[in-house]
């Protein structure tokens, strides 16, 4: 490979950023200031040792732009040195992900959420408000500045805005080994300035620390507040808040969430923590495999593919090692229930991939974490680090002989990340691009090696497999969706949150739980990516084929609740918008394809009839060649919303 | 003179394709066997030296039972599969990838787009006058070369090319994502700056004339470019030994622009900055 780097040095800070990742350059070749003369006559390493660090460059582009808020050319330049990655190639991955910048920017960037339930709760008000009371979006003033934001996952507390402030780590959060990240415990109910709260004392004169904050709901005022005075942000309700159902019976997958300290490993074990790990101990890879095949768990993350199936299958790939993949990069706007989950119950998603990692062979996990949530990464790198101190991962665990050790990667505004393919793109330092299927994950996956991918939800499913049995799992919810499942309701409910209703219960009794609204509208189910279903639709049964039959999806269980204050067209205008901010760009049909259908809705947004058939026929043809011939689920689903608003609402009639 | 490397023989598979029984050997892509076939399927990113990267999608044919259509040039056959090549959904997708990239881009300079066009009945003008386009003015930065991104489709031949499949060089990359995805050098500096050696493989894959000659540019410009007046003459370049083959394009007696046969086992359509740009010596008649 020719490396050619500019001139452009970093400066110390950035020099630092990067190095308390990877630690000092052990050579000149390596971005060393001087060289030795051992450099001068040894070369070490080469191609393949450059390649075996690719994977650090999203944790290195992430650590400069936490520590300066944005990604000089120096400082882009460094890493490249110290990761033997091309500079062109670098800046194509740092070009991709929106939480960073190329261009310089105020070390406190307010992201406040614009997307569909914040959209539906005021959020628009809320930027006009920010914009007269503090300074137009992307303007920088008094060391900050503002944007627009695709969805927070804070759906149940919208509006919603997320506050970065770019700065110093802690020592205490400075990661010598990356899958390690030092933890600061706040308890529950705390944590509102995530994880980098600087210590006192060891702030330089210069910098503030990195801190974050969220602010939801948020009022303009509380906006301002938070971008003068980040330190004084009050914290965040803890995570039971966004589960009304909070201590009723029958919870299984929110069983502890508000009744267990999420930050205590004790309180998780004497909840029943751990038991189903020692199951699978007991039962062997195969027999937790059988176990999870018989219970008829399916994939919650919307394809409902059966998860022993996918987990046998990567079992028996000869090639290794093999990864196992947790999929936490819940994007879909109005999804929070991972979230959630990985707040208020931390260790039961590190006990669930471990059972995972065991069945499929796998010695090292990865968690891919939305690089918006925090306080989830928080309280799960406290998780994994007590987990490790207690032996419940590392190299032999429970003492088994079983090595499994989990490690955290942040995304970085990316949507398209959450797709399986993406994911290893990402965390491999590539672009975040989905690869062509086949070959599928199981045979090729992350680094080309066997891999099993799962959500949050699905994972944490497995928990309840192997603590009463396949056959008691199966007995709830009907023959072909079994179990529970959890639904994100938002929009204008009176209980927004995270609910758990067994598989069979219908969208009414769903609505009911939440507080419907009066002149109910319409109910978005499964995202941006599903479908519109109308209020006399309410007695879908919320399964996998029920919602089928319905010509709808459960999709990630997405529950957006319209009444008749919405503006349709609005909605379906921010999800066309959505899909064209969030398209990689790699194939023709969503590249483009995307922007037409905007176009075409923005032309019709107050029309309707003969008016709005012509664009109408034309979001047809362009949705259908989508849906047809675009390599990813994001270019096949992109149309479904608009297209069953039209056809199930009659939007444009 | 076209050396045959020597393979594995491998297995024949059997499948229908577009009602025919056909056999081709295992690994395949339907694209290999539909040429087999005498088929013309469109390509536009597939590349003879390259691994496709199924970007374009103009390529895509319906496979029976599949939920979606599947990209010709890098969907291996498998036996029994059921393949159609011109069935209406596969037409109709074909159509509107090609309206949407010539609503976007430039296609005057591509191959075959205007006859692609015609034959599925494309209206490109029909997403309206307001319809976004690329919109790039052509980077000129340099003697040899110019990068007319207006014309781009985003196939990431001259990306791979540029990078591990070939020179080796990653001066180029895709920056950017969606609609506002382009192919760069880092923080889009002049190539004069970045780490480009000028060998032009990436001139030599890119489908659409994106990349081009300077001299190539010049000419379009002053509209005497004139590609049925130009013969081309395959010889070996001279200037190491090698012993590449180089193509000399000559128009009124004067090199235009040098490629490199694609099955030459030698060079596989690479070049070097001497052999591919350095022909003026050539032409200094005295
Ligand atoms: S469908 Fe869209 S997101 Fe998926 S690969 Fe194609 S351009 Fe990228
Ligand atoms: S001329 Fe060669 S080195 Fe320069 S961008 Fe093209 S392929 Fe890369
Ligand atoms: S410049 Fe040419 S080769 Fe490169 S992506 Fe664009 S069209 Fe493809
Ligand atoms: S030629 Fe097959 S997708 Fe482009």
């Amino acid at each position: 490979m020719d490396l050619k780097h500019t001139d452009a040095a970093p400066t110390d800070a950035e020099r630092e950023a990067v190095d308390s990742l990877l630690g000092p350059p052990p050579s000149g070749w390596e971005g060393g200031t001087t060289r030795s003369d051992e450099d001068l006559r040894w070369a070490r390493g080469g191609a393949s040792a450059a390649k075996d660090r690719r994977d650090q460059l999203l944790p290195a582009l992430h650590a400069v732009n936490d520590r300066i808020g944005w990604i000089s050319e120096g400082a882009l330049g460094y890493l490249c040195r110290r990761l033997t990655v091309a500079p062109a190639e670098a800046y194509g991955v740092a070009t991709f992900y929106a939480m960073f910048s190329l261009r310089p920017r105020p070390p406190k960037v307010l992201h406040v959420c614009t997307d569909l339930a914040c959209a539906a709760r005021g959020s628009a008000a809320l930027c006009a408000d920010l914009t007269r009371d503090f300074a137009p979006a992307g303007t920088a003033t008094e060391g900050a500045t503002w944007q627009e934001s695709p969805c927070l996952g804070l759906c149940e507390r919208a509006p919603a805005a997320l506050l970065i402030q770019a700065g110093e780590q802690p020592r205490s959060a400075r990661p010598a080994d990356p899958a390690r990240p030092a933890f600061e415990d706040r308890g529950p109910g705390g944590g509102a300035h995530g994880y980098g709260r600087g210590r006192e004392g060891e702030q330089r004169a210069a910098g503030a620390p990195h801190r974050t904050a969220v602010i939801a709901p948020a009022t303009p005022a509380a906006l301002t507040h938070a971008i003068r005075s980040p330190e004084h942000t009050p914290p965040q309700p803890p995570p039971e808040t966004a589960v009304p159902q909070t201590g009723s019976p029958g919870l299984v997958l929110l069983k502890r969430i508000g009744t267990t300290d999420p930050a205590s490993l004790d309180a998780y074990r004497a909840s029943g923590g751990y038991t189903a790990l020692r199951r699978a101990f007991a039962l062997g890879p195969a027999g937790v495999i059988r176990e999870v095949l018989d219970a008829g768990l399916v994939g919650r993350g919307g394809a409902a593919f059966p998860t022993g199936r996918k987990w046998e299958a990567t079992a028996g790939q000869p090639d290794t090692p093999h990864y196992l993949v947790c999929n936490a990069d819940e994007s879909e706007p109005g999804t929070f229930k991972d979230r959630v989950l990985m707040e208020g119950d931390p260790y039961a998603l590190v006990e669930a991939m471990t059972v995972a990692g065991y069945a499929t062979g796998a010695r090292q996990g990865f968690v891919y974490l939305r690089g918006e949530y925090p306080r989830a990464y928080e309280r799960l790198s406290h998780a994994l680090e007590t987990a490790r101190t207690r032996g419940l991962l590392g190299p032999d665990i429970l003492g088994q002989g079983y090595a499994f050790d989990i490690e955290i990667r942040r995304g970085a505004g990316a949507y398209i990340c959450g797709e399986e393919t993406a994911i290893f793109n990402s965390i491999e330092g590539q672009r975040g691009e989905p690869r062509s299927k086949p070959p599928f994950p199981v045979e090729k996956g992350l680094f080309g090696k066997p891999t099993a991918v799962n959500n949050v939800e699905t994972l944490v499913n497995v928990l309840p497999v192997l603590e009463h049995g396949a056959a008691a799992y199966a007995a709830t919810g009907t023959g072909t969706s079994t179990g529970t499942k959890l639904f994100c309701v938002s929009g204008q409910v009176a209980a927004p949150g995270v609910y758990e209703l067994p598989f069979g219960a219908s969208l009414r009794e769903l609505l009911e739980l939440a507080g419907p609204p009066q002149d109910l509208r319409a109910v978005l189910l499964g995202g941006a990516a599903g479908g519109f279903v109308r209020p006399d639709e309410l007695d879908i049964p919320l399964t996998f084929e029920g919602t089928r039959a319905a010509g709808t999806t459960l999709g990630s269980g997405v529950v957006l609740v319209l009444d008749g204050s919405v503006e349709l067209p609005r909605i379906l205008l921010r999800i066309a918008e959505f899909f064209r901010d969030e398209s990689c760009g790699q194939c023709v049909p969503c590249r483009i394809g995307t922007v037409r259908q905007e176009e075409a809705l923005h032309r019709i947004k107050d029309r309707t009839g003969a008016a709005a058939a012509d664009d109408i026929a034309l979001m047809r043809e362009v949705g259908q060649a989508m849906r047809d011939a675009s390599i990813c689920g994001l270019g096949q689903t992109a149309w479904n919303a608009v297209e069953s608003a039209i056809d199930r609402l009659g939007v444009y009639k | 003179m076209t050396a045959v490397p020597l393979r594995l023989p491998r297995r024949l598979i059997e499948f229908t394709l577009d009602g025919q029984e056909t056999r081709v050997p295992e690994g395949s892509t339907i694209l290999e066997a539909c040429r087999a076939a005498g088929k013309d399927i469109p390509t536009l990113c597939q590349g003879d030296t390259l691994t496709p990267k199924n970007a374009c999608r103009v390529c895509v044919v319906e496979v029976a039972g599949a939920r979606t259509l599947a990209p010709a040039c890098s969907r291996r056959a498998e036996a029994g599969m059921t393949v159609l090549t011109g069935s209406e959904r596969a037409r109709h997708s074909r159509k509107v990838v090609l309206e949407l990239l010539a609503s976007a881009t430039d296609l005057s300079t591509t191959p075959r787009a205007d006859e692609w066009i015609k034959e599925y009945e494309a209206k490109p003008a029909r997403f309206g006058a307001g319809a976004a386009r690329v919109n790039e003015e052509p980077k000129v930065d340099n003697d040899l070369y110019v990068r007319d991104y207006d014309k781009c489709i985003q196939c990431y031949k001259c990306v791979d090319a540029c990078g591990e499949q070939w020179q080796n060089t990653f001066a180029i990359a895709v920056a950017g994502r969606g609609f506002d995805a382009r192919i760069s050098t880092e923080h889009d500096v002049p190539l004069t700056d970045s780490a480009c050696v000028y060998c032009g493989n990436c001139i030599e894959v890119c489908p659409t004339g994106a990349l081009s000659f300077k001299s190539e540019f010049d000419m379009r410009a002053a509209g005497t470019w004139d590609e049925r007046a130009q013969t081309e003459t395959t010889t070996v370049c001279a200037y190491c030994g090698v012993g590449c083959n180089i193509t000399l394009h000559v128009q009124e007696n004067e090199i235009v622009k040098v490629t490199s046969p694609h099955d030459s086992p030698v060079t596989h359509g690479n070049l070097c900055i001497k052999g591919r740009f350095g022909f003026q010596h050539v032409q200094n008649r005295v």
